[in-house]
């Protein structure tokens, strides 16, 4: 098996706190390969920002320390980095589209100089090369009008051109993977599905790897091959999409398929009853991680005593299909026991 | 949409990278923003009061009717219109005409320079407190609010009477004490600039520090300070007459704007308004002039304002 692009290894980031250290990821694996596109998906403050930004070692002012783990990058450790050397990765190598299209550019300058800044600081371009990259960036995103848009102010772009430039933005120096944290959040519907597309095709065209942070399963479901369930500050599901959006095995999974609003309502009994949205109950708790046991198991409709007490088990299902789970831990022993009383 | 179409990149690099150049550099940033301060026409009128006064000031010795200083006792306190004074003569029997000339010298400076020479000691201040925050950015903050502390003519005067009077020392005075003014509001909008996502961005694209402060958060911070700076112009001619009041400032017999002012405040109840009130209103209009193009300046700075 070659080796991954990205690979993520036991991930610790803490947040010092006054009610202690807070633990926003801990312990979170994963790996990307080359042109592999990665969905992590979680409510708010399950850690999958914090993920996405511990990459980058970008959480230098907010009280964070990554405590733990490796980031393997081309198969070098990202967190044995100078700052300096961070530098030249940052945009460079991995960029990063944020979710807020809306302040994500600089409000005092041009679209064209924004993008020349970043192609000149990374790659040292002469001006005249760097305005022909920073064209060809406006291209590969397709905004009507390059050459117009270039001497264009933020504030003079609509929302979804903005994102476009932004996503130019961090294309511009040609990274092997794109990270991008809730890119369509702040965007309308119509222009949300215009901006997956678009990084849909930039990974087909470009071979971009991206981790695609969202708490949209829609999402997820459209754009993603593999998708990281995560749960305050661990990864409870992991999988292909098709895998784990068909058959979910984390009882917080499947209560976030159950929550994903559709427009049909289903014919119950006679008529077409409106269908009430599913909620999982209770909030998602502060990862302070007081005491052994899952997270989830306050609001976990599978609950049992073994929940509150001891860590749950990572549990196989299928072709790479894992779930954190003691009930399906049960399931499975329950089956495996069945199939060997068969075969008996 | 979901074919795959990145063939335009083929657009032949040479070409578009003329147009593009030939766009970018359509109109420098500088040119665009003469623009449209030039479109403000209350900056426009305000530019040209106080480049009238200052070449008045630079001239006085060959505009001047009389001697600014030597008065004529048996003509004293006549009033606005008489014959070879027209707008009447001080307590002391001196030309008001020909102090107002002279008065510029000072008052313009005063009003002027502590401003830019606070400025940049302000921007330096309340940018790294402002970025940096956390026990750095505290301290120095804290120290500016004992600064704050102090009655602003207070400071004045404890930071002149160590120096000792003079205009050079006065304007260090004035400037010292507005430090903490100016660097509070550049503070408060590096504080909220910096919260913006673009300055998120600029780091995760790989920018240094040094470069986020420069190129990052400068532009955007500096419309206010350029705003609150002007603002302050007005105020530094009335303070620096107060303080030559006091008497740690301008030197009474020297005709500044503010001193003549007060000179005339023992004769305003007495039927003399003149003598106050002329200065008074070149003061106001001096101020107003001020404050019209710190306006303009702010919305030619504003990217939303520069149409190209």
């Amino acid at each position: 098996m070659t080796e991954p692009l990205l690979r993520v290894e036991n991930l610790q980031t803490h947040f010092a706190s006054e009610l202690g250290t807070i633990k926003a990821v801990d312990g979170v694996s994963f790996d990307i390969p080359r042109g592999g596109i990665l969905g992590m998906v979680g409510e708010s403050g399950s850690g999958k920002s914090v993920t996405g930004l511990s990459i980058l070692r970008l959480l230098g002012s907010r009280n964070a320390t990554i405590a733990g783990g490796r980031i393997m990058f081309r198969g070098e450790d990202l967190l044995t980095k100078s700052e300096a050397e961070m530098r030249a990765i940052r945009g460079g190598s991995i960029s990063m589209v944020f979710q807020n299209a809306m302040t994500s550019l600089d409000p005092f300058f041009r679209v064209g100089e924004q993008l020349v800044e970043v192609l000149r600081l990374h790659q040292g371009l002469s001006k005249k090369e760097a305005r022909e990259k920073a064209l060809n960036a406006l291209e590969l995103v397709r905004i009507p009008d390059p050459v117009a848009k270039l001497k264009s102010y933020p504030h003079q772009l609509s929302g979804g051109q903005r994102q476009r430039v932004v996503v130019a933005l961090a294309l511009a120096c040609e990274p092997d993977l794109l990270i991008a944290d809730e890119p369509t959040t702040a965007l309308d519907a119509t222009v949300q599905k215009q901006i997956i597309e678009l990084l849909q095709e930039i990974n087909q065209e470009l071979g971009t790897a991206i981790l695609m942070v969202t708490h949209d399963m829609g999402v997820v479901a459209h754009m993603c091959r593999t998708v990281a369930v995560m749960y305050a500050g661990r990864i409870v599901e992991h999988g292909d999409v098709a895998d784990v959006l068909r058959t979910p095995q984390h009882p917080y999974t499947r209560g976030l398929m159950a929550s994903v609003p559709r427009l049909r309502t289903e014919a119950v009994g006679e008529g077409h009853v409106r269908q009430r949205l599913y909620q999982i109950g209770g909030s998602a708790p502060l990862p302070l991680r007081l005491t052994d046991g899952c997270a989830f198991a306050p609001r976990c409709p599978e609950v049992g005593p073994e929940c509150w007490e001891v860590d749950p088990p990572t549990v196989a299902s299928g072709a790479g299909q894992e779930a954190v789970c003691h009930r399906r831990a049960e399931e499975k022993a329950a089956l495996t026991e069945v199939v060997q009383h068969v075969g008996a | 949409m979901t074919t795959t179409t990145l063939g335009h990149k083929a657009v032949s690099p040479v070409a578009a990278g003329d147009t593009v150049a030939a766009h970018i550099k359509s109109r420098s940033r500088p040119a665009l923003m003469w623009r449209a301060l030039r479109r403000d026409k209350a900056a426009v009128v305000s530019i040209g009061i106080l480049v009238f006064l200052t070449l008045v000031a630079v001239f006085a010795p060959l505009l001047a009717p009389y001697d600014p200083l030597d008065g004529d006792a048996s003509q004293r306190l006549e009033g606005i219109g008489t014959p070879g004074h027209l707008l009447g003569l001080d307590g002391q029997g001196r030309d008001i005409l020909s102090r107002l000339i002279y008065g510029g010298r000072y008052s313009l400076t005063v009003a002027v320079l502590p401003v830019l020479a606070a400025a940049p000691i302000a921007l330096l201040i309340g940018m790294f407190a402002g970025y940096f925050g956390g026990r750095s950015g505290n301290a120095v903050m804290r120290v500016l609010d004992v600064l704050f502390a102090f009655p602003v003519v207070l400071l004045a005067i404890a930071i002149a009477a160590v120096l000792g009077p003079g205009l050079s020392n006065v304007m260090l005075a004035i400037g010292i004490t507005m430090v903490p003014y100016m660097a509070r509001v550049v503070y408060t909008a590096t504080v909220q600039e910096s919260a913006k996502e673009y300055v998120e961005a600029a780091r995760a694209a790989g920018a240094t520090q040094a470069q986020i402060l420069r190129q990052q958060l400068m532009p955007n911070v500096l419309s206010p300070l350029v705003v609150y700076g002007t603002s302050l112009c007005g105020l530094m001619i009335v303070l620096a007459a107060g303080l030559s009041f006091l008497g740690v400032g301008v030197t009474p017999p020297a005709p500044d704007w503010g001193v003549m002012t007060s000179d005339g405040r023992s004769v305003l109840l007495e039927g003399y308004g003149h003598v106050a009130t002329i200065p008074g209103l070149v003061i106001l209009v001096a101020a107003l002039a001020f404050n019209l193009i710190g306006d303009g300046i702010r919305d030619a700075l504003d990217p939303h304002k520069q149409t190209s």
